[in-house]
C-alpha cells in the first residue's frame, strides 16, 4: 500500500470497521434494511451507492470553494440526485429485475443520510483525492454491513444464498425449518442490532 | 367510494407502516426518539408535510413527467419521467420551505414547536419514500392524498410509542455495547412484530 500515504490508508479503511457509517455514525440505516432480504439486490445497492458516494464526495469537493454556504443543501442535493438518476438509469438499461426487485429504493439513495453527512462533513473541507477516498470507504462500510445483514437474512430465512440452495435437501427431511420471521421486516431490525451489539462489542464504542 | 380510503388509510398506518415495514425514515427516527416531546413535534411535522407533497407531486407527474404528460403542450412524444427523483425533491424542498413560511405567518405557536424540525423533513425518506411509492402503485389523487396522510400518520404512531419505550428503558440496565443504537433497533424489530399482527384487517 506504497501508492497511497498513511493518512490516505487511514481515511479508506477508517469507515470499515472502527468508524463504520451504519454501526457507529447511525448514517443510512434508511435504505439498509429494505432490500436485504436476498443477497443479490443487496450487492447491487451497495454498488450503487459506492458509485454515488464516491462521485458526489469528488464533486462536491472540487466544487467546495464555490458553493456559498447559505445554499449549499440544494447544490448538494442537485449533484446527488442527478448522480443517483445515473445510477439508477444504468441499473434499468443492464439488471432490469433486479432493479425492479430494488423499486424505488434506488431513489432513495439521494436521502440517503451517508451522502449528505459525508459531503457535509468531510467533502466540505478537503480536497478532491481524499474526499474520493473517504467516499470510497464509506461506500464499501456501508456495503459491508448489508451484505453480512443478507447473508444472515438470505441464508437462514429462505436457505439459499445468491439464489442458490446452500441448505441441503436431507437437513429439511430431518425436520430443519427456514426461520421465516428473518425474511419479514422484523428479522432485518433484530439482525442489524444484534451485528451492532457485536461490532460495538469489538472496537468499546458506547453511548450515553 | 369512502370504504375505499378508509381501507386504504388502515393499511399505510398500521399494516404497511412507512417505518416499521419499509423502513423509510430510520435515521431521524433514530436521531429524534430520545424524548417524547420531540418526537410528537416531528411526527406531526412529518404528517403534514406528507399529505401537502403527495398531492402535489402526483400532479407533477401526471401532467409534467409521464410518458405522453405534455400532450397538453403539443408534445405528446415526451418521456420525462427519467427527471422524477430530481423533480420530487426539489418539490419537497420548496413544499417545506412555504410550508414554514405560512405556519410562521399564521400558526406562530406551531411554528415555535416545529421550528427546528421542518428543514430537517426536506431530507428525511419516508417524504420522498411516499412520492416514489405513489407513482409505483399508480394511485389516484384521491388516493395519493390518503396515502400521504395515512404514512404520515403511521410514522408518527411509530415515532411516538418508540420515544415512550426509550423514555421508560432509562431505568433498564443494557449491557454496555448493546446501549443506544443497539437496543433501539432490537426493540424496533419487536415493535415491528407487534404491528405485523394488524396484517389480515379489511375494511
Amino acid at each position: 500500500m506504497s501508492i497511497l500515504s498513511r493518512k490516505s490508508q487511514q481515511v479508506l479503511a477508517d469507515p470499515l470497521v472502527a468508524n463504520n457509517p451504519i454501526a457507529v455514525q447511525i448514517l443510512g440505516i434508511c435504505s439498509a434494511l429494505a432490500v436485504t432480504v436476498k443477497m443479490q439486490t443487496s450487492i447491487v445497492m451497495a454498488l450503487s451507492v459506492i458509485f454515488v458516494l464516491t462521485l458526489s464526495n469528488t464533486i462536491i469537493s472540487l466544487l467546495r470553494k464555490w458553493i456559498p454556504g447559505r445554499v449549499r443543501i440544494i447544490v448538494q442535493l442537485t449533484v446527488i440526485a442527478s448522480l443517483v438518476i445515473i445510477a439508477d438509469q444504468i441499473l434499468r438499461a443492464y439488471l432490469y429485475d433486479i432493479s425492479k426487485q430494488l423499486s424505488v429504493f434506488v431513489g432513495l439513495i439521494i436521502t440517503n443520510c451517508i451522502l449528505m453527512g459525508r459531503a457535509e462533513a468531510f467533502a466540505m473541507q478537503n480536497p478532491p483525492g481524499q474526499s474520493f477516498l473517504d467516499g470510497l470507504g464509506n461506500g464499501l462500510g456501508y456495503g459491508l454491513i448489508l451484505v453480512t445483514v443478507s447473508v444472515f437474512r438470505e441464508l437462514l430465512g429462505s436457505g439459499t444464498l445468491m439464489g442458490f440452495h446452500i441448505i441441503p435437501q436431507s437437513m429439511y427431511a430431518a425436520g430443519y425449518e427456514n426461520i421465516g420471521l428473518l425474511v419479514l421486516s422484523p428479522g432485518a431490525f433484530i439482525i442489524l442490532g444484534l451485528i451492532i451489539w457485536v461490532q460495538r462489542s469489538i472496537t468499546k464504542t458506547e453511548e450515553a | 367510494m369512502l370504504e375505499h380510503y378508509l381501507s386504504l388509510a388502515v393499511k399505510s398506518i398500521f399494516i404497511q407502516n412507512i417505518l416499521l415495514a419499509y423502513f423509510l425514515g430510520m435515521c431521524s427516527f433514530l436521531a429524534i426518539s430520545k424524548k417524547v416531546e420531540t418526537s410528537v413535534g416531528l411526527g406531526i411535522a412529518v404528517t403534514f408535510v406528507l399529505t401537502i407533497t403527495a398531492p402535489v407531486n402526483w400532479f407533477l407527474y401526471h401532467f409534467f413527467l409521464e410518458k405522453g404528460a405534455l400532450a397538453w403542450a403539443g408534445l405528446p412524444e415526451v418521456d420525462l419521467s427519467y427527471l422524477e427523483y430530481i423533480v420530487f425533491i426539489a418539490t419537497i424542498a420548496a413544499m417545506v420551505q412555504l410550508v414554514e413560511m405560512i405556519l410562521d405567518r399564521f400558526a406562530p405557536a406551531l411554528y415555535q414547536a416545529l421550528g427546528i424540525f421542518l428543514p430537517l423533513i426536506a431530507v428525511n425518506c419516508a417524504i420522498l419514500g411516499g412520492s416514489l411509492f405513489l407513482v409505483e402503485r399508480n394511485y389516484t389523487l384521491g388516493e395519493s392524498t390518503v396515502f400521504g396522510f395515512g404514512a404520515g400518520a403511521g410514522w408518527f404512531l411509530a415515532i411516538a410509542s418508540m420515544a415512550a419505550i426509550r423514555h421508560k428503558l432509562r431505568y433498564s440496565d443494557v449491557p454496555p455495547g448493546l446501549r443506544g443504537l443497539g437496543i433501539t433497533m432490537l426493540l424496533t424489530g419487536l415493535l415491528s412484530m407487534a404491528f405485523m399482527a394488524f396484517s389480515g384487517i379489511d375494511l
